[in-house]
């Protein structure tokens, strides 16, 4: 569903990723790990069309994205969950998720509203509080809400247990495992590696740019190589 | 000088109107700035632009201002799209230092052409309602003025409804303050800031409408407009549309009520008095929350 091969980009004169190659299939978890730095992010960047892609291709459903506008990227079904959450600060729980179906599944707003509140109680008893004033944990789960609301075909997470409390993290891949489990395919950009190894199908491994393991998620578990680096055994 | 209650309430009367004109003004300003994080020096001109135009369809076609005001206000809003998607954008290739400067380049332009054309000659038109007053207990106001009062007012009513209520509005609220999330949520940016710069725009056409049955019109007659503007729009809080009404009432009054101590051409006095005093002491604004 998502193939990427030898993409590069960067910012400035510097180049982040230098050749990437990975592939998301139809109704899969995939992990992509890395340190602080390794170009998890610039990938997603350059995935959704918000950076220049500088070389290489992005096929999704068998057609080139790569160059597209992310507004074009957002109306065929990738969205992406950004680093950071990015909601609107100043906008209601409820407008944020309006906003999420902005360009994509207008026609089912209010059923997925229905949904999205149905899988986060807690969005749905703050529908009118200022999402600014929501707690991290909270704003994590209106930005990916927000993504669902579009009804998307491939989901890109940017770590989404960034500054959640263990029984939080525990919480959020519980429910990532769930929207894949409904049908969802889920590329999960991490740096909890064991978390995301055992819910993930597959994983690659990002350091500086390039793509330096990849495999299935049990394999790279046990891969010696990986638990050296980082699982620190 | 002793000053009779009459005399102060049909000032403060007279000011609100005014004010309500202002505040479409600043309204346009604010939501530009409050959306692209700049300041549209090209608002004066534009305004002198949309006076000239409202100004030509009522002596050459014939069409009264309050009339042509529905061509006017689309046609603006067109115009600047267009400004935006085509000039300013590709322009300053986003960059806001970039942006500025080009906003000054359009308004030399504009002011410089319609110069050239016009020379700097005063123009007034003759309103069917010119000498017509409205009485108000013991208050006579002018019924071009208080027309332009109810329509600058509902105008700036439904800018807000427009922008709480719709997908284009809840866009621009969103682009505003979270760009790279309004982006990922499939928000054309380019788009939205073009539709704000329009809706900018298409406010300052409104406005020389509601102004021409009661002002003149000159080459630079937009500026001293703008300038009132931009002090009541860094009144109300940078980008802040509740608070941009507010501050052009307020305006309105204080230029009313100092015209009438100080004399008429000292009125704006107490406007850039309050300005210094604002940003000395409250540069946040005194009315919205932080932009
Ligand atoms: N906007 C930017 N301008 C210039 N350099 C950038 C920018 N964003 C990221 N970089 C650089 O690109 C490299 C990769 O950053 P990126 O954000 O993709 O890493 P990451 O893998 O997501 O890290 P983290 O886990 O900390 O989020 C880093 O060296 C970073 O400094
Ligand atoms: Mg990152």
């Amino acid at each position: 569903m998502l193939d990427v091969t030898g993409l590069r980009a960067g910012y400035g004169p510097a180049e982040v990723l230098r050749g990437i190659d990975l592939t998301v299939r139809a109704g899969e978890i995939v992990a992509v790990l890395g340190a602080n730095g390794a170009g998890k992010t610039t990938l997603n960047r350059a995935i959704s069309g918000v950076i220049a892609v500088r070389g290489g291709t992005i096929r999704f459903d068998d057609e080139d994205i790569a160059g597209s506008r992310p507004a074009a990227i957002v109306s065929r079904g990738l969205i992406h969950v950004p680093e950071g959450r990015r909601i609107f600060p100043n906008m209601s729980v409820r407008e944020n998720l309006v906003m999420g179906s902005y360009a994509r599944a207008r026609a089912n707003r209010a059923r997925n509203l229905d949904r999205v509140f149905a899988t986060f109680p807690r969005l749905a008893e703050r529908t009118r509080q200022a999402a600014g004033t929501l707690s991290g944990g909270e704003q994590q789960m209106l930005a990916i809400g927000r993504g669902l609301m579009a009804e998307p075909r491939l989901l890109i997470l940017d770590e989404p247990s960034l500054g959640l409390s263990p029984l939080l993290v525990e919480e959020m891949f519980a429910l990532i495992g769930r929207i894949n489990a409904e049908g969802l395919s889920v590329m999960l950009v991490e740096q909890n590696v064991v978390q995301s190894l055992a819910l993930a199908h597959r994983a690659y491994i990002i350091e500086q740019g390039e793509i330096v393991l990849s495999g299935a998620a049990e394999a790279l578990a046990a891969d010696p190589a990986l638990q050296k680096a980082y699982l620190g055994l | 000088m002793l000053l009779s209650s009459d005399i102060l309430i049909q000032a403060v009367a007279n000011g609100l109107l005014t004010g309500a004109i202002y505040a479409l003004i600043a309204l346009g300003l604010t939501l530009i700035y409050g959306v692209l994080h700049i300041i549209n020096f090209a608002h004066g001109a534009l305004l002198t632009a949309a006076l000239f135009a409202a100004f030509f369809a009522d002596r050459v076609l014939g069409i009264d201002p309050w009339i042509s005001v529905f061509a006017l206000a689309p046609a603006f809003f067109a115009l600047g799209y267009l400004l935006q998607r085509l000039v300013v954008w590709p322009a300053s290739r986003g960059e806001d230092r970039a942006i500025l400067l080009v906003t000054l380049g359009l308004a030399v332009i504009i002011e410089n052409g319609l110069l050239f054309q016009f020379r700097s000659d005063t123009r007034t038109i003759d309103h069917p309602f010119g000498f017509d007053v409205v009485e108000l207990g013991t208050m006579l106001l002018a019924t071009t003025r208080v027309v332009a009062f109810f329509a600058a007012i509902g105008v700036a009513a439904a800018l807000f409804v427009f922008l709480a209520m719709t997908d284009t509005g809840r866009a621009i609220r969103a682009v505003a303050k979270e760009r790279l999330g309004a982006e990922l949520s499939g928000v054309d940016v380019p788009h939205i800031y073009a539709v704000t710069f329009g809706l900018g725009t298409a406010c300052l056409a409104v406005a020389a409408c509601l102004l021409l049955p009661s002002y003149y019109v000159t080459p630079q007659v937009g500026n001293a407009f703008v300038l009132v503007a931009f002090t009541i729009v860094v009144l109300g809080g940078m980008g802040s549309v509740p608070g941009a009404l507010a501050g052009g009432l307020f305006i309105g009054v204080v230029e009313s009520i100092s015209g009438l101590l100080y004399g008429e051409t000292l009125g704006q006095l107490g406007i850039f008095l309050i300005f210094i005093l604002v940003l000395l002491f409250r540069p946040q604004g005194l009315f919205g929350a932080k932009a």
